[in-house]
């Protein structure tokens, strides 16, 4: 009896053993791998479920499935919360040790939390393979190179300085909806046109939403170098400018909406602006995808400009994939990275997403006149992380200065804003 | 020997599942909690570097969890005094001798049995902050229409939007669906007092009041210790209710411990997650041991 415990005591411990193998990763195995010889399952973690961006990811599949008929795609996405709900499933799942074959996770500072918790491989031969260096640009692969090597491929670019305004309502305030304006001050004089003709001037959502307009009026105010260097230390948040631009953004709240708190995400906020009860949204492009699918046209039911003040400026976020370090099936999962990072694979994806691609080869004559407009501006426009979208600050950070800018939303205290943003970043910055 | 362990051995295996499962589940997971809350685990990196309780000390000075354990306090307050006020006057209501008990119970009973998440999303649309006075106010929905629709729209007001006391508007649906469950504490608790007491009590001379006054409310206080027990602990761990109705996370105007645990967890700080959840233990623990100490010398006696 007690010897055929021992045995199973010993079993167990082997299989722990085992497990701790499987957690740890074999980063060999996955070097010598070819994608075309792959076979099996490829389990890709998302959080596409729905609307553009569920049929961006099943346009993504179609050439997947083309391009490797002997691997199935296993879709694991989770639905809900802007990504946070699937956020916690995955970093339990890592904890874990049972990674899947690939996840999303958006480029820049969020990545950085995988990176160091040495949950995911670095893919720079993977990039020489494919040569994506020469394909991406060289921004891009600047940004997502953490101490020369580069961990995900980018499926997609998005734009988060983006103003989507409603054409009507700017006539019937007498203003011309070509013209918008170039500053600030210009913007807020508008706005007073607008609300004298009785229309909320701005709409805004909760929390990230709030987040997203604080980040748009803090690159206006200081200026792309300004901006990029809240992040870095260079720019001091104590500093008078940063003062400055928290006014303008106090005064930009009071244009806006007062249930925005309750809006339970960025789609309500578009959505006034879609139904004439406010003039402005300042939104990422994905709104683009929402006012194409609800059958506005561009220029006679809306409009879209930088934020004022942001011209030349690219507020940028990517989404991008990744190879977790002991993915079950790390062939297929090259193979899915390959698809990813193809023109054909971009041009499928991001004609469905109304974001544009990240790979420069890929055909984009078909696309929407917005999505024209971002690419040419993408080559062009110096280039800046988002705040709310995790690609200038981890994530830690991110959650600490949203609470702040959440506060300032009841309370309106500047003061107490930037002091509050000052000791968050003095806590975070290396 | 043998035949003693017939008499507990059943026994013992019947119940050794469920204290494997509750030790490992319930028992284990707290300590490993308590060790995350003592590491400097603040990012995805793994690190078991011990700080001692500088977790608990940071979190204690850190004027957002000072907030949030304020709106915990007004919370509980409130619910607990919403579900006391109407649980005592529905039992009471349903005490007196009338038609149709048995249909006005099942009424203030049945919200308890929707989960918050389910309430949750009804009480989002009722409790709309926007109000018919407020720029775009033809948009508004929920007990501001209403108000506006029956001549009361002086009483609108933005609900859970307000900064210092919005957290008292989350505890309305609260008090909504957990009224009728007091109600139903404190009818048992009427029905438990004899008959005879109330006619002895009257044939004394008694008046209605003191009737209430010196023989019946003095037999509701164990009834009424339970009510504060079940729904103050229940106020304290409220996560779900406030997750429903209120879309984003991290919303400083409704934040609590356990919203906050929620939104530290997910930016990967386990060490902090891990101390809230430490905390709000503790607090529970404050409300339900004096609790089961006073049951258990009151079934010893």
């Amino acid at each position: 009896m007690r010897r055929r415990l021992s045995l199973l005591a010993g079993v167990a411990a082997l299989g722990l053993t085992l497990a701790g193998c499987g957690g740890g990763g074999d980063s060999t195995a996955s070097d010598t791998t070819n994608p075309k010889d792959a076979t099996g399952k490829v389990g890709v973690f998302t959080w596409w479920a729905d609307g553009s961006e569920k049929a961006g990811l099943d346009a993504l599949v179609g050439v997947f499935n083309k391009d490797y008929p002997n691997l199935t795609f296993d879709n694991l996405a989770v639905a809900g919360g802007a990504g946070s709900q699937a956020k916690s499933v995955l970093a339990a799942q890592l904890k874990a040790g049972n990674p899947p074959d690939s996840f999303q996770a958006h480029a820049g500072a969020e990545l950085q939390d995988y990176i160091d918790a040495d949950q995911i491989e670095d893919l720079s031969g993977f990039y020489k393979d494919n040569d994506l260096t020469s394909q991406f640009p060289k921004d891009l692969i600047d940004r997502l190179t953490v101490d020369g090597k580069i961990y995900s491929v980018p499926s997609n670019i998005h734009r988060a300085n983006v103003v989507w305004a409603n054409v009507e309502v700017l006539k019937k305030a007498g203003l011309d909806p070509t013209k918008p304006a170039t500053d600030l001050d210009g913007w807020f004089a508008d706005m007073d046109k607008i609300k004298a003709s009785g229309t909320i001037p701005l709409s805004v959502a909760g929390s990230w939403t709030q987040v997203q307009l604080f980040e748009n009026i803090l690159l206006s105010s200081l200026g792309s170098d300004g901006y990029n260097g809240l992040w870095d230390g260079k720019t001091d948040w104590k500093s008078a400018e940063v003062t400055t631009a928290i006014e303008a953004y106090k005064k930009a709240l009071s244009y806006t909406n007062t249930d925005r708190d309750s809006l339970s995400d960025w789609a309500p906020a578009t959505q006034l602006v879609q139904d004439g009860a406010a003039a402005y949204n300042v939104m990422g492009d994905w709104a683009e995808a929402k006012f194409e699918q609800d059958g506005d046209k561009s220029g006679v039911d809306y409009t879209y400009f930088a934020t004022p003040g942001t011209q030349g400026v690219f507020d940028f976020l990517a989404d991008s994939f990744t190879l977790p370090k002991g993915a079950p099936n790390p062939g297929g999962a090259k193979a899915w990275l390959t698809t990813i990072g193809s023109a054909e694979g971009q041009t499928a994806f991001n004609k469905v997403k109304g974001s544009i691609p990240a790979n420069t080869t890929a055909d984009t004559s078909d696309f929407s006149e917005y999505q024209q407009s971002a690419i040419k501006d993408f080559g062009q426009d110096k280039i800046v992380s988002s705040l709310a979208h995790g690609a200038a600050v981890p994530v830690a950070w991110l959650n600490d200065l949203s609470t702040a800018v959440s506060k300032f939303g009841g309370d309106q205290d500047v003061a107490g804003l930037q002091d509050s943003a000052a000791s968050i970043a003095a806590k975070y910055a290396k | 020997m043998l035949k003693r362990a017939k008499t507990w051995g059943p026994g013992v295996l019947l119940l050794a599942p469920t204290i494997i499962l509750v030790g490992v589940f319930v028992y284990w997971l707290i300590i490993e909690n308590f060790r995350v809350s003592l590491t400097n685990q603040h990012t995805a990196k793994p690190s078991n570097k011990y700080v001692g309780f500088e977790n608990y000390t940071n979190l204690l000075a850190d004027p957002n969890f000072q907030h949030s354990l304020w709106n915990l306090l007004i919370l509980t307050i409130v619910f607990l005094g919403g579900t006391l006020i109407f649980g005592f006057l529905w039992a009471w209501l349903l005490e007196q001798p009338a038609k149709g008990e048995g249909f006005f119970r099942s009424v203030y009973l049945f919200p308890m049995s929707i989960s918050f998440i389910a309430s949750g999303v009804v009480w989002r649309w009722l409790l709309s902050s926007l109000q018919t006075t407020q720029p775009g106010g033809e948009r508004t929905t929920g007990l501001n229409r209403l108000l506006d629709s029956v001549g009361l729209g002086f009483m609108q007001n933005d609900w859970w939007s307000n900064p210092t006391w919005g957290i008292a508007a989350i505890a309305v649906p609260a008090i909504w669906q957990l009224s009728g469950y007091v109600m139903a504490l404190f009818l048992a608790g009427f029905r438990g007092i004899p008959d005879e007491l109330r006619e002895a009590a009257r044939i004394d001379g008694c008046t209605e009041w003191k009737l209430y006054r010196h023989v019946i409310f003095p037999q509701l206080s164990p009834v009424m210790l339970s009510a504060i027990i079940i729904i103050g602990h229940m106020s304290l761990k409220l996560f779900d209710l406030i997750r429903a109705i209120v879309p984003d996370a991290n919303t400083y105007d409704v934040q609590v411990p356990a919203t906050m645990m929620w939104v530290k967890y997910i930016g990967s700080d386990y060490a902090d997650a891990a101390a809230i959840g430490m905390i709000l233990l503790v607090l529970v623990a404050i409300v339900v041991i004096p609790y089961l100490m006073y049951t258990s010398r009151a079934e010893k006696r």
